[in-house]
């Protein structure tokens, strides 16, 4: 059968299961949105207004479904305005395939108009790309492409074809059977039962365990097993960034999340830990604080499903190489019963004598609060969408999540923007839950235009901004590290709700604690999106902290100009 | 310390970039890469030299392999192996010296491989320290020019290079 290039690539996606993409046109790519025409009853296409809005959709829809997300650019600026959204896909091994247009082969390599090395550029940001010279390799390609992305250590992957490829006509029949020799990552799915006996045998050697869940626990779908292995060998759950909402946060093993704006006993805990059982998480520097000092009683047992991670950052006692799932299985079986209520019991101790997640007392509308109200008014059942900073962390420290999967943040790359364009993503992958998109002033005005895309579609997120009128996290680092020589961290803001009705919006915003409570429920009842104008003290910061360099021993729990003001 | 890994690669264009852009990211400190053609078809073998200690020499292997197209890496450093490098030098050689420069070539098995007026071409092979020890040598008479290969390293026995990742604690066996 005859199929043209571009054909060939949709019929990949609608094979795929890809019933919604993000993208943007532009001359490059515009034979695919000339077939995408033609299939439109199969794949509907959004129109975001800006490339990396794109990216961040398909990378939300990613996490929130369990699918590939796709992105579509045009060559040139289009793809070099992706970069961002792969990048962070990358970071965060969200499985993302991005289509892009190039310039017609006969100028490939000639400084042609909106000519970018595009492979060049994203080569350090995906897990793999190709650039297509000939029809003929499309239907491989797209199938290594979906496969690539969404096997082994997941990550983003972008397809390179130049205009006058998606318009080549070729012979069509069949996909090819995937062969590829240099990946192999079924593999590395099933654990070394060796192994799997040591770690249990260190395990019952443990007084003071840990488990430090991450990223992991979501790819591989382990929540069920990482329940029931916590509960067998009784030991407290502690999650990276990345883990929240993993394991129940009113779980009595849960103490929450580990890292700079971690709970402070959670940070002492894996300090004085004599067991790390690191599941699915990579030892980022905003997990283990000052290295040297990180965990320095602690055995550790690392499962990752790359091999790279195990003993990169730290050295593993047991590494075990494989999928999360029949690993915290194997596990289970190997171990028997066992009881740490002392050391649970400790940590509790810490936790009654240092609630890190108090909030005070005051009449001031505390953006931590803000985050508790938008818990409690949702009953807990927000799926929650954060941008980066301030508002970031209050929203995994503030927000209790119970839910499998319901938390979306950009925490490897950290690209201020995210929130925003990944909550659509997020809302197109689960329709029927309540999105709540968690963002700062500042990070809203990356992305903010994409309101137009949740007006077209009518998107159904409520968008939260927790406005201080400042960078807030660039303002804490400023008060706390450059003796509060404040350096374009306050901003001049629009109105947000004239905003949000220009783009024909609702927008609504709250300056009081009962304003708060009122927008929230009005906006949680409004069928379709909202804007929320929450303003908030412009100062409070966020604790506990381990200011960069520190150790998580050194966590920080206030200050006493905080304290102060609202004694 | 000096480990020598063995790379096969697809044959593809863009290889080499790849891994010349993850050398350059994580800053790994590269001594030498040689590659060219296999005995198989479609894949080429590298061997690269890393100046890098153990556990950083197993992130160079692990992260080489992760990349699509590196279809296995192993560290040879551990096993029985040899490695040869070549080596061109440019001399100059006027008229009264060469019987000197081409006594000591001999001592090196080097090869003349071309006569000027005024200068010689040798080639020569070994390991890495003879070639110094040759380069040394000769540095006195006047080297013009000098080009090497970088390592080309072989597992001996009927053995192939063992196709698993070295263990986290120690050499590959
Ligand atoms: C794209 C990008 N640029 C810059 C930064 C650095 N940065 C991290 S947090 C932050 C301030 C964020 O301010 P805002 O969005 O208002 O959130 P807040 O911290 O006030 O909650 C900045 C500038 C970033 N993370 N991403």
């Amino acid at each position: 059968m005859k199929r043209t290039g571009a054909e060939i690539i949709l019929d990949s996606l609608v094979a795929h299961g890809v019933h919604t993409v993000f993208g943007y046109p532009g001359g490059a790519c515009l034979p695919l949105y000339d077939a995408l025409y033609h299939y439109q009853d199969r794949i509907n296409h959004i129109l975001v207004r800006h490339e990396q809005g794109a990216a961040f959709a398909a990378d939300g829809y990613a996490r929130a479904s369990g699918d590939v997300g796709v992105c579509i650019a045009t060559s040139g600026p289009g793809v070099t305005n992706l970069v961002t959204g792969i990048a962070g896909a990358h970071m965060d091994s969200v499985p993302v395939v991005a289509l892009t247009g190039q310039v017609p082969r006969n100028l490939l390599g000639t400084d042609g108009f909106q000519e970018t090395d595009a492979t060049g550029v994203m080569l350090p940001v995906t897990k793999h790309n190709w650039l297509v010279m000939n029809a003929e390799e499309l239907p491989r390609v797209m199938e290594e492409a979906f496969h690539i992305a969404n096997t082994g250590r997941k990550g983003p992957v972008q397809v390179d074809v130049p205009k006058d490829v998606y318009l080549e006509e070729v012979e069509f029949d069949s996909v090819p059977p995937l062969s590829i020799r240099g990946y192999n990552p079924e593999e590395g799915l099933q654990p070394d039962p060796t192994l799997v006996r040591e770690a249990a045998e260190v395990i019952h050697g443990s007084e003071k365990p840990i488990i430090l869940a991450g990223h992991g626990i979501h790819y591989s779908g382990a929540y069920e097993e990482l329940l029931a292995f916590a509960e067998k060998a009784n030991i407290p759950v502690i999650t990276t960034l990345h883990g929240v909402s993993s394991f129940p946060e009113s779980h009595d093993l849960s103490f929450g999340m580990v890292g700079m704006h971690g709970n402070i006993y959670a940070n002492w805990a894996v300090d004085r830990a004599d067991l790390l059982i690191s599941l699915g998480m990579r030892f980022d520097d905003r997990v283990t604080g000052r290295l040297e000092d990180f965990a320095t009683e602690a055995r550790i047992i690392h499962v990752d499903i790359d091999p790279a991670e195990i003993g990169k950052n730290v050295n593993t006692d047991v590494g075990i190489v494989a999928d999360l799932k029949p690993t915290i299985r194997a596990l289970i079986d190997e171990i028997g019963q066992l009881d740490h209520s002392p050391w649970v019991k400790q940590i509790c101790q810490w936790r009654e004598d240092h609630p890190s997640l108090a909030i005070r007392e005051t009449e001031i509308v505390l953006p931590q609060w803000v985050i508790r109200q938008i818990y409690h008014i949702t009953n807990g059942e927000a799926v929650v969408v954060t941008d980066v900073g301030q508002a970031q962390m209050w929203a995994a420290q503030h927000f209790w999540y119970d839910r499998r999967n319901t938390f979306f943040s950009s925490g490897g790359l950290g690209a201020m923007g995210y929130a925003f364009p990944a909550s659509i993503g997020v809302k197109y992958a689960r329709p029927n839950e309540q999105v709540w998109c968690i963002i700062g002033d500042g990070g809203f005005q990356m992305t903010l235009q994409d309101l137009a895309v949740v007006k077209e579609h009518n998107v159904d997120v409520k968008i939260a901004i927790i406005n201080n009128n400042h960078l807030g996290m660039i303002r804490q680092w400023q008060t706390l590290f450059y003796d509060s020589r404040f350096m374009s961290a306050k901003l001049e803001n629009p109105d947000f709700v004239k905003l949000a009705e220009a783009y024909g919006l609702t927008g609504m915003r709250a300056t009081t604690k009962s304003d708060v409570v009122k927008v929230l429920k009005e906006a949680e009842k409004i069928p379709g999106p909202v804007v929320m104008d929450l303003v908030v003290d412009e100062v409070e910061k966020v604790y506990p902290m381990v200011p960069a360099g520190s150790s998580l021993a050194e966590t920080i729990e206030g200050d006493e100009v905080q304290e102060a003001r609202y004694a | 310390m000096r480990h020598v890994l063995i790379a096969d690669v697809e044959d593809q264009p863009g290889v080499l970039n790849r891994i010349a852009s993850l050398f350059r990211r994580r800053a790994y400190n590269i001594e030498s890469l040689a590659v060219g053609h296999s005995h198989r078809p479609g894949i080429s073998r590298m061997t690269i030299v890393v100046a890098e200690d153990h556990k950083e020499a197993i992130q160079v292997a692990k992260q080489l392999d992760k990349l699509i197209e590196v279809i296995s890496v192993t560290d040879v450093t551990e096993q029985r192996h040899v490695s040869r490098e070549m080596a061109l030098a440019k001399i100059a050689a006027p008229e009264m010296k060469r019987t000197e420069i081409l006594q000591l070539a001999n001592v090196y098995r080097a090869q003349v491989v071309d006569v000027s007026p005024g200068s010689i071409i040798l080639e020569v092979t070994g390991d890495e320290d003879k070639i110094d020890s040759f380069v040394e040598i000769i540095r006195p008479y006047g080297i013009l020019e000098l080009s090497r290969t970088g390592e080309v390293a072989m597992v001996r026995g009927r053995a192939m290079p063992a196709p698993t990742l070295m263990a986290e604690d120690g050499p590959a066996a």
